[in-house]
């Protein structure tokens, strides 16, 4: 979080050593007196030192040894740590509910079952014989009968008391929170959950008071003193219920982000002063030189200093193969080391590191809201105070039309319309799916932006690609070398010496390819480059002339010959390269930026899906016409600037098309930025993730295809929680309020009402943790199933 | 229609418009934020039930720390919501988590809980003398 200079900062450094208030005491007043220092607060119990500081003033680091100093060790928070720290205390306040749930289940559900014995006597004297319900309990009741014969004995006063009994700790304690927070809430003018389950049970507890208290009052007046203390019970245990199951499926909703945190190394090898020592993360500094063994996890992000090995980089890209890394190549923290062993250079930590930026990008979009829950928002605004409202009416219409005793059956029907309601299962259903999308997502190596990039990935109908390192590798290599009397290799040889100085993409492939082939460079005299034409020098005594036909022509040198064979070629996609030596022509070296293998299954898998592909290129028209037609794209369109890239984009969307750009991010950000949908697609660790609405973190083509699915896979879970949360309440509030009671007699009891409630939203929940178990094959599957 | 059932109807009546009014029409007194020469403008908001302040007018164009004040550990108000600004962070129970952004333009902004149950407003004014 930035803070302005001015302002405070606050860190937590965790403090070893301290074993009395004295030791915590002490700390606290070295740390105030220093200067910079406004407020510390050094706690015994977690073993931490809360300060806050003026960064100008003073480092976390001097706070470090200032502790340090008195003789207790102190170790600097880690960079960036604050969001461990809140997903950590998240889990624990989490776990904590999670317990108290459940001990409040336990207690509910036992008073629940105890009372339902001492109801039973109470219920059939009320002949309800014709009520489903009672049937369906007539095997229990036969079995208390049977076991506690005694039950039927005690007279309806004393049935009434000690159910009365058991109801009062349940109110008083296991559900005391529902009436406490409907409270905190009412007096702020809100109104949530907690309202309707305690308005609900409360009406039922109070009237059931009333009837224990007044039962002769009642009776003398033909009255039938009726409790509901056995409704309260099972409302109370069932809202419990559901809330435990839903607290922990809510805690699995952010497993994604867990895992990721997860990867990073507790401590790391460097090399300090010529001797390896072993280091706490949080010690890891810039520049610091950090040795990795084999199976080991890269601590940071930085470059290979000497070494070499093979790192398994999936858990950041998704990309299953190991990859090759040597002097001079990128490492990124959390990445797995496999055979080799290698020393590398630190240079970024923190909340610069790759997985810091991965973390953070995938909870921005977690934080994000979807526009699609706009709908969601605005009825849950109101949905409490409106179902307060059906439930009045409901109360009212059935005191004034409803069948005798029609003011129980009304407190029945109104009390059963407020726990029917669910305001929690429209509240869940996109941000959890959101959150498991997401996060699953990006341990695909797929980082997708939050909601509204999701539902504009679902709509696409165009996807234009980038040729240069999104189709294709990015470097251009040699294809083919035709030679007139020379060998190809003495060929390679002199072309490459010439143009090894020339700095030229394509002159830098014909090197590449000589050294590959082991054979040695010349020394160049009399070098000229002649920008978009070609170079000229002296190499071992002969005169070399490397360039595109007109060059040659220019030289007085006639290509003819070679004429047809570069046409041909060019026409596959490669840039012919004439070779003269000593003003003859002696051959043609062709280059050409090679097809990435998985480009044409992502273009087929795109095109199945019913989606037009597009193939924007700065190349001449042949050779982006080549690639295309390798790839199978729908449509090429060639010699575009980078500037115009953008306007060809818009020219797309003039046309009433949804259309994703795919790019490197780098020189296309205009065209990413104005695209419905941005991919950028990375070579590795090294992306610019913040430039798409997508990030493809491995530079796999068929990355697209697979985050478009993934898209739609979770705006249809969206679109299914959805629908089941407004279907529910939609249906279920009616029912409950008793609308299909005069024609077909049907009514639905609170506990019924209990029941279906906690079922709904954790049904929602659940219907989202599915998109866990999405990609690798799930996406083929469904892929399938689209196309069907 | 007995008398008493007339009695339970406009008491039924009266209770329906007493909710729809207590929840929707009383409004919420907006609170500006403090501003501190070029620091962020801090408002402290109490999270207990709902927001208290559940309205706050701020200045567009600098930055705006909120501070809540989580003092309860009901599981509804644990997380809360800045949609405009990607935020979504959790809130420890009885402690001050503070939330930092800045609101470039002038406009309504909302927080919310995890859900969207519970909502505030965010109002940032145009700077005084800012071109509009």
């Amino acid at each position: 979080m930035a803070t302005t200079q001015t302002s405070l900062e606050q860190c937590t450094i965790p403090v070893s050593g301290m074993t009395c208030a004295a030791c915590s005491a002490r700390i606290q007043r070295t740390l105030e007196r220093r200067e910079g220092v406004s407020a510390a607060n050094v706690n015994l119990m977690t073993g931490s030192a809360t300060v806050s500081y003026d960064p100008a003033a003073v480092s976390p680091e001097a706070l470090v040894d200032a502790i340090r100093a008195t003789g207790y060790g102190a170790e600097l928070p880690r960079p960036g740590d604050s969001p461990e720290s809140l997903l950590g205390a998240q889990d624990a306040a989490r776990a904590e509910e999670i317990a108290e749930l459940r001990h409040k289940l336990l207690v509910s559900l036992g008073a629940a079952a105890v009372a339902m014995v001492f109801s039973l006597p109470l219920m059939e004297s009320l002949g309800h014989g014709r009520d489903p319900l009672m049937l369906l309990m007539a095997p229990f009741s036969a079995l208390v009968h049977r076991v506690a014969p005694g039950v039927y004995d005690l007279s309806p006063r004393v049935l009434r008391l000690i159910l009365l009994l058991l109801t009062l700790p349940v109110v008083g304690w296991a559900g005391r929170h529902f009436y406490t927070r409907a409270w905190t809430a009412f007096r702020h003018h809100s109104a949530d959950m907690n309202t309707l389950i305690a308005v609900g049970t409360g009406a039922a507890f109070v009237y059931s008071l009333f009837a224990t208290a007044a039962d002769r009052w009642l009776a003398s007046r033909g009255i039938e003193p009726h409790v509901y203390y056995e409704s309260v019970l099972w409302i109370i245990a069932l809202v419990l219920l559901g809330n435990l199951l839903e607290a922990r499926a809510k805690g699995r909703t952010s497993g994604a982000i867990r895992r990721l945190i997860g990867l990073r190394p507790a401590t790391a090898r460097v090399l300090r002063d010529g001797a390896e020592a072993e280091i706490p993360l949080a010690a890891l500094r810039m520049s610091d030189e950090v040795v990795i063994r084999p199976g080991e996890t890269v601590p940071a992000d930085g470059v290979v200093l000497e070494g070499g090995s093979w790192v398994d980089e999936s858990m950041l890209t998704g990309e299953p193969v190991p990859v090759r890394k040597d002097v001079g190549d990128r490492v990124a923290g959390a990445t797995l080391n496999r055979n080799g062993a290698f020393h590398f250079r630190v240079d970024r930590l923190g909340g610069d590191s790759t997985l810091s930026r991965i973390i953070r990008l995938v909870q921005q979009a977690q934080g994000a809201r979807a526009p699609i829950q706009r709908l969601a928002d605005r009825i849950s605004a109101v949905f409490v105070p409106v179902v307060l409202s059906i439930a009045i009416a409901t109360f009212v219409l059935w005191v004034d039309f409803g069948p005798d005793p029609a003011f129980l059956n009304a407190l029945v029907a109104a009390v059963t319309v407020l726990i029917i309601a669910c305001p929690c299962a429209m509240g869940l259903a996109v941000p959890t799916a959101v959150m498991v999308s997401t996060g699953r997502s990006a341990e695909l190596g797929i980082l997708i932006r939050g909601g509204e990039a999701l539902e504009r990935s679902e709509r696409l109908q165009t996807v234009v690609f980038d040729k240069t390192g999104t189709l294709t590798e990015g470097r251009p290599v040699v294809q083919q070398i035709v030679t007139q009397g020379t060998s190809s290799a003495e060929l390679l040889r002199l072309a490459a010496s010439v143009e090894r100085l020339s700095g030229h993409p394509l002159g830098e492939a014909l090197v590449m390819e000589a050294e590959r082939q082991g054979l040695t460079l010349d020394a160049v005299s009399g070098l000229e480059v002649r920008t978009g034409r070609g170079v000229l020098g002296a190499v071992s005594g002969r005169r070399v002339a490397v360039g595109n036909r007109a060059f040659l022509e220019e030289l007085g040198v006639d290509p003819s010959a070679l004429s047809g064979d570069a046409e041909k070629l060019a026409a596959e996609g490669h840039t012919p390269l004439f070779v003269a030596l000593d003003a003859r022509l002696a051959g043609l070296v062709t280059v050409a930026d090679p097809i990435k293998p998985e480009s044409a299954e992502a273009v087929a898998r795109l095109r199945r899906m019913r989606l037009e592909t597009v193939l924007l290129s700065g190349d001449i028209s042949a050779t982006a016409e080549a690639v295309g037609r390798t790839v199978g794209v729908d449509r090429v369109v060639a010699d575009v600037l980078p500037e115009a890239k953008l306007a060809e984009i818009r020219r797309l969307q003039e046309q009433g098309r949804t259309v994703a750009m795919v790019g490197d991010g780098l020189n296309d950000a205009p065209a990413l930025a104005q695209a419905d949908v941005g991919v950028a697609m990375g070579t590795g660790t090294d992306v610019a993730m913040e430039a798409g609405a997508v990030t493809l973190m491995r530079g796999d083509p068929r990355g697209v295809p697979e985050a478009i699915l993934l898209a739609r896979s979770t705006m249809r879970v969206i679109r299914q929680n959805l629908f089941w949360a407004f279907i529910y309440n939609v249906i279920g509030i009616p029912v409950a309020a008793g609308v299909l009671y005069p024609a077909f007699g049907i009514r639905l009891t609170p506990t019924m009402a209990a029941a279906a409630m906690a079922i709904s939203s954790v049904t929602v929940v659940s219907n989202s943790l599915r998109l866990r178990r999405l990609g690798g094959r799930a996406v083929a599957h469904s892929e399938r199933t689209a196309h069907v | 229609m007995t008398s008493l059932q007339i009695v339970v109807t406009l008491v039924g009546i009266a209770a329906i418009v007493w909710v729809n009014w207590y929840f929707f029409l009383t409004t919420q007194r907006p609170v500006a934020a403090a501003a501190s020469g070029t620091g962020p403008q801090l408002v402290r908001i109490v999270v207990e039930g709902g927001y208290s302040p559940s309205v706050v007018t701020v200045e567009a164009g600098r930055p705006v720390r909120l501070e809540f004040e989580r003092r309860e550990s009901s599981g509804c108000t644990e997380e809360v919501v800045v949609p405009d600004f990607g935020i979504r962070t959790f809130l420890p129970a009885h402690q001050i988590t503070p939330v930092q952004f800045t609101p470039v333009k002038p406009g309504t902004y909302e927080f919310t809980c995890g859900m969207g149950m519970v909502r505030g407003r965010l109002i940032a004014s145009p700077r005084p003398g800012a071109p509009s």
